[in-house]
């Protein structure tokens, strides 16, 4: 069962910034997608190793040769805010 | 009951070290891994994280991890993944970094560093491979922070220490040492000051003999190993004081402020470290055979506290002189250059440590930035040390090489005329001569007029 | 004339034999367009004119769903975050159809970020089923399959991640691939779940399906997952016949929830390939009733990773709250992506960060990676003694827009035949094979080993023909 608190840590680490009305009905619809997940417990997966690709590739390398970058208009060009040849975001304040 | 001081505590430090390697090319996309571009210019639709890229790793960035693996005694695993760490901050673009979780290349390593003449060896939990983030750069002015992505991508090494080190003088030491090991590696320019040597610092104190580790605080932006040891001084008389009047440590990312030489808790970081890391889907296994592994340990370049104690055993060479010219390979390779033609290795090593030296502080460069070849530096110390020239010529001559590489150390003291000359008739004869000629002169002198000449 | 009703291999005929310019079967399309996709809406973006080179080999316009990447073009996966992003590169796949002269006629419609089974997520709205506009496309490729479905589009692309080529492609009565992972490169592909993506063919026939692989194909140095295997002329596979081919029927496939018009299509199906020398055994599947699950943990954990880069800083969508609550830059992040997403998007990419959390990971994600594991040695044990596997591709034919939009689960389960060939990587087509009692085309799946489109294409054509329901269009009413 999902609780609204968990839906409040998971949407604070996806940067989702839920309104008080979706918290609700995401809890449920996760809680009933992860019901039906539940079934995956009555496996015995103990012996069993991951699979994180299909495919048995191995050592994909690229040799180390200097390709041409972007120009700083071309990668500013879809910039949402920029100022002296960077992106611009909201101040970050460390100290 | 007695107060309690800062000798009652154990001071227990671990550090993070970020080496950024000198490739040709970022760690997965082909723009040239370089500092100090206008922003924004060595950036591709790869390292800025635009939607359908993806990554391919460059093989000269595994090859250097794996020296610098094997260099720090680590063991090295066959079998490489790579992991992604997802977080958030504006410098890394595509809200995860591609890092190393469970199979790090290297791990259970150590490096051993001199404290109070004896060796401690301060072991290296694990030296990862990663992605550098991009740099933001506060504009005060505008009320805003800037990103530039050139950075984004440079391959990076990560290698965390064990809590070993016990003073911030040890970890001072113990950074030292890294540096030296790391720059015979010549995997990396080792450069603070560019930012590709970075140093992060976990600290914490604790009661002598309590065998628990404190709560630690992370110490950040120490732009040297000096502001490394004085953050850490900072930061171990900071808990002290924390702890004799009965507060609490909190744990916290704290950044060190240099021109306040003081550290202050990070805001910007304060989330829970949940980094749902797993395995990156976008690059495949990287199978190294312990084989290949083996040949890269073999073709290792000797490291300095080997070359140190060689240069002593086999050119007789005081420990004091050893470690100095160790201190950098270049210079020891010009050392050893040297000896190769000659066997008074010991005065080469009194030129090299003296003269040469001094010139290449002046200077502020290497030997391998000069053209200064061994046999003329070897003929030119020779010439001191059988009295053709004086010391203080020797000198000049060595400047005159390190100005004009083509010239021969004989062909400078011939054409200037500034042999040494220890034939007294033949000098007695000159004197002589000398005198006759200018017979006023010395009359004018014996009439006391000493200004004569 | 309407051009714009033939397949491409059709196409290329006439334009050897001088009957139709390149320029001609674009204008044709153009004008389908205009008249047709207020009604469809296939579309989301289309070319005014077109770019044909007078030695171009391929010269027949394609049109690519919205997550593939158009240099110059707008390419959004059909979400708000990302309107007005124009891409500055080509994805390789449309790097390599511009090399072969195909001019891109458009970039169709999508669930946003391919979240869906219907094509309804959209932020430009939802694409409507060419064959009963009351009924969904399917989805995620909902848009590519209505478009050649309504002669809107000769042929085109589409990604498959749990099922987004071959469920659209059968609710529109067209053929759909999803090559092996690996087969196609991901380059410029707009990542969903990398682990599972790939480009196919959305054709009108089995013989586009093979010209359009041939074109997309083959290893690219800039896809580390792209497989370094020769890429054969799979126009040579196109043999009218069975014979030699073992074909599996796996039980767990013939289960409750199977319409009868389904199950009847497919027998008839079975007959016809028997008669062209197939022969047919039992096979067993035994983890396909877990797929779902894994599938809904794998998939939305990798999303949530992928999706990360969507975060107001560099491009697309950025909002800023007029109220701060946390941090500035904080504040960015979550209400860009709660403005930017919608509520399909922001549930997986909920569930994925759910399942990659710290103390939830080894009993999601691993264990789906362990359970992905125990339904790939199905199939490998499966194939031991069979060339392919038949099954239908989807238990009903399309169900109505807005049926299944607040209920996940049933929606997701609308995948549960075709997202086993992504967990195990291998290649499986979906071809017209009916036609149900409303009036709605019904697919045929095969399947087969890693790297045997071969196989999948003969049997297909065998199909094709000996019956003719791939030439069963709709008669729209606009």
């Amino acid at each position: 069962m999902i609780t609204n608190s968990d839906i409040q840590y998971i949407s604070a680490l996806a940067r989702i910034s839920l309104t008080e009305d979706e918290i609700k009905p995401m809890a449920q619809d996760l809680s009933s997608i992860l019901d039906y997940i539940a079934q995956l417990q009555r496996l015995d997966v103990d012996q069993i190793k991951p699979t994180s690709h299909v495919l048995p590739l191995k050592n994909v390398y690229r040799d180390d040769v200097i390709k041409p970058s972007l120009t700083q208009d071309k990668a500013l060009s879809f910039a949402v805010s920029e100022s002296k040849g960077a992106f611009k975001v909201p101040q970050i304040v460390d100290n | 009951m007695s107060i309690l001081t800062q000798k009652d505590f154990e001071t227990v430090i671990g550090l993070e070290v970020h080496l950024q390697f000198s490739t040709q090319t970022k760690i997965f996309c082909g723009c040239e891994n370089v500092f100090g571009r206008q922003p924004n210019t060595c950036v591709c639709p790869v390292c800025l994280g635009l939607p359908g890229t993806l990554p391919v790793l460059n093989k000269a960035a595994l090859d250097s991890a794996i020296k610098t693996a094997l260099a720090l005694n680590c063991r090295v695993n066959s079998y490489i993944k790579f992991d992604r760490k997802n977080y958030y901050y504006p410098d890394l673009p595509k809200g995860y970094q591609i890092s190393q979780f469970d199979f790090p290349i290297g791990h259970q390593g150590h490096l051993d560093i001199a404290v109070n003449g004896a060796t401690k060896r301060i072991r290296i939990h694990r030296a990862h491979i990663e992605e550098d983030a991009g740099k933001l750069i506060h504009d005060s002015e505008e009320g805003c922070s800037l990103v530039d992505y050139n950075r984004t991508g440079t391959p990076l090494m990560e290698i965390v220490t064990e809590p070993d080190l016990r003073s911030p003088q040890e970890a001072y030491d113990y950074l030292t040492a890294l540096k030296l090991a790391l720059q015979y590696l010549e995997v990396s320019d080792c450069d603070m000051e560019k930012g590709s040597l970075r140093c992060d610092a976990n600290i914490s104190i604790r009661p002598k003999g309590e065998t628990k580790l404190g709560t630690k605080a992370e110490l950040k932006n120490m732009n040297s190993f000096k502001a490394v040891k004085a953050a850490l001084e900072f930061e171990e008389e900071r808990q002290f004081r924390i702890l004799v009047s009965g507060g609490t440590i909190v744990q916290e990312t704290r950044l060190w402020n240099e021109d306040k030489q003081a550290t202050y808790t990070m805001r910007s970081k304060e989330d829970a470290h949940d980094y749902r890391y797993f395995p990156e889907p976008d690059l495949v296994p990287f199978i190294v055979e312990a084989a290949e592994i083996e040949q890269i340990r073999l073709r290792l370049p000797e490291n300095p506290q080997a070359k140190c104690s060689r240069l002593q055993k086999d050119f007789g060479l005081s420990d004091y002189d050893a470690t100095i010219i160790v201190q950098d390979q270049y210079l020891a390779d010009f050392f050893e250059a040297c000896a190769k033609h000659s066997t008074k290795t010991k005065k080469i090593a009194n030129w090299i440590i003296g003269p040469l030296l001094k010139e290449l502080n002046d200077r502020k460069c290497s030997v391998k930035d000069l053209s200064l070849k061994p046999e003329q530096f070897v003929i030119l110390i020779e010439k001191v040390e059988n009295g053709d020239v004086s010391n203080l010529v020797g000198k000049d001559v060595l400047m005159s090489l390190l100005q004009d590489d083509t010239q021969t150390v004989d062909g400078m003291i011939s054409a200037q005329g500034l042999s040494q000359v220890s034939d007294d008739s033949f000098l007695e004869a000159i004197a002589e001569q000398t005198l006759s000629e200018h017979a006023n002169v010395v009359q004018q002198i014996k009439n006391g007029n000493e200004g004569a000449i | 004339m309407n051009w714009n009703t033939y397949t491409a291999h059709e196409l290329l005929d006439f334009l050897k034999q001088g009957k139709v310019s390149a320029q001609e079967i674009f204008s044709s399309l153009s004008s389908a367009i205009k008249q047709q996709d207020k009604t469809i809406h296939a579309y989301v973006r289309t070319a005014e004119t077109a770019d044909i080179l007078s030695d171009a080999r391929i010269p027949i316009p394609i049109s690519v769903k919205d997550n593939i990447n158009i240099d110059g073009w707008e390419t959004t996966c059909s979400s708000h975050i990302l309107k007005n992003y124009v891409a500055p590169y080509d994805a390789t796949v449309v790097r390599k159809l511009k090399a072969a002269g195909a001019p891109i006629l458009g970039h169709t419609n999508m669930d946003e970020f391919a979240f869906g089974s219907s094509t309804e997520t959209s932020c430009y709205g939802p694409t409507r089923n060419p064959w009963d506009i009351s009924c969904v496309p399917g989805g995620s490729s909902g848009g590519s399959a209505a478009a050649v479905a309504s002669d809107e589009a000769i042929w085109a692309l589409g990604s498959d991640t749990g099922g987004s080529i071959r469920q659209p492609a059968a609710f529109c009565g067209v053929v759909g691939l999803k090559p092996t992972y690996g087969r196609v490169s991901r380059y410029g592909l707009i990542a969903f779940a990398s682990s599972l993506d790939q480009i196919g063919p959305l054709t009108k026939d089995v013989t586009d399906s093979a010209l359009l692989l041939n074109i997309i194909s083959g290893h690219d140095p800039l896809d580390s997952t792209s497989a370094d295997i020769a890429v054969p002329d799979y126009t040579a596979a196109l043999v009218n016949d069975c014979k030699e081919l073992t074909i599996g029927i796996p039980k767990e496939y013939f289960i409750e929830g199977i319409s009868s018009d389904v199950k009847t299509a497919v027998a008839q199906a079975m007959n016809v390939l028997k008669a062209k020398g197939a022969r047919f055994i039992d096979v067993s599947l035994p983890h396909t009733e877990y797929a779902v699950s894994t599938y809904y943990i794998i998939a939305p954990a990798e999303a949530s990773s992928n999706l990360a880069r969507f975060d107001g800083v560099r491009f697309g969508l950025r909002v800023q709250p007029a109220k701060p609550r946390k941090a500035a830059i904080v504040d960015m992040y979550e209400e860009t992506r709660n403005q930017g997403f919608g509520r399909e998007a922001k549930r997986r990419v909920m569930l994925g960060t759910y399942a990659l959390s710290s103390g939830y990971y080894d009993a999601y994600y691993l264990r789906g990676q362990k359970v992905r594991t125990l339904i790939r040695q199905d199939f490998d044990r499966v194939f031991e003694n069979c060339d392919a596997i038949l099954t239908p591709t989807t238990p009903t034919s399309a169900f109505k827009i807005g049926e299944k939009l607040n209920d996940p689960v049933s929606m997701y389960l609308s995948d549960i035949f075709t997202i086993s060939a992504n967990l195990s990587g291998i290649p499986a087509i979906s071809i017209p094979c009916g036609i149900s009692q409303n009036g709605l085309p019904i697919g045929l799946q095969l399947s087969a080993k890693p790297f045997a489109e071969e196989i999948l294409f003969r049997i297909a054509y065998t199909y094709e023909q000996n019956t003719g329901w791939h030439k069963k269009r709709p008669s729209l009413k606009t």
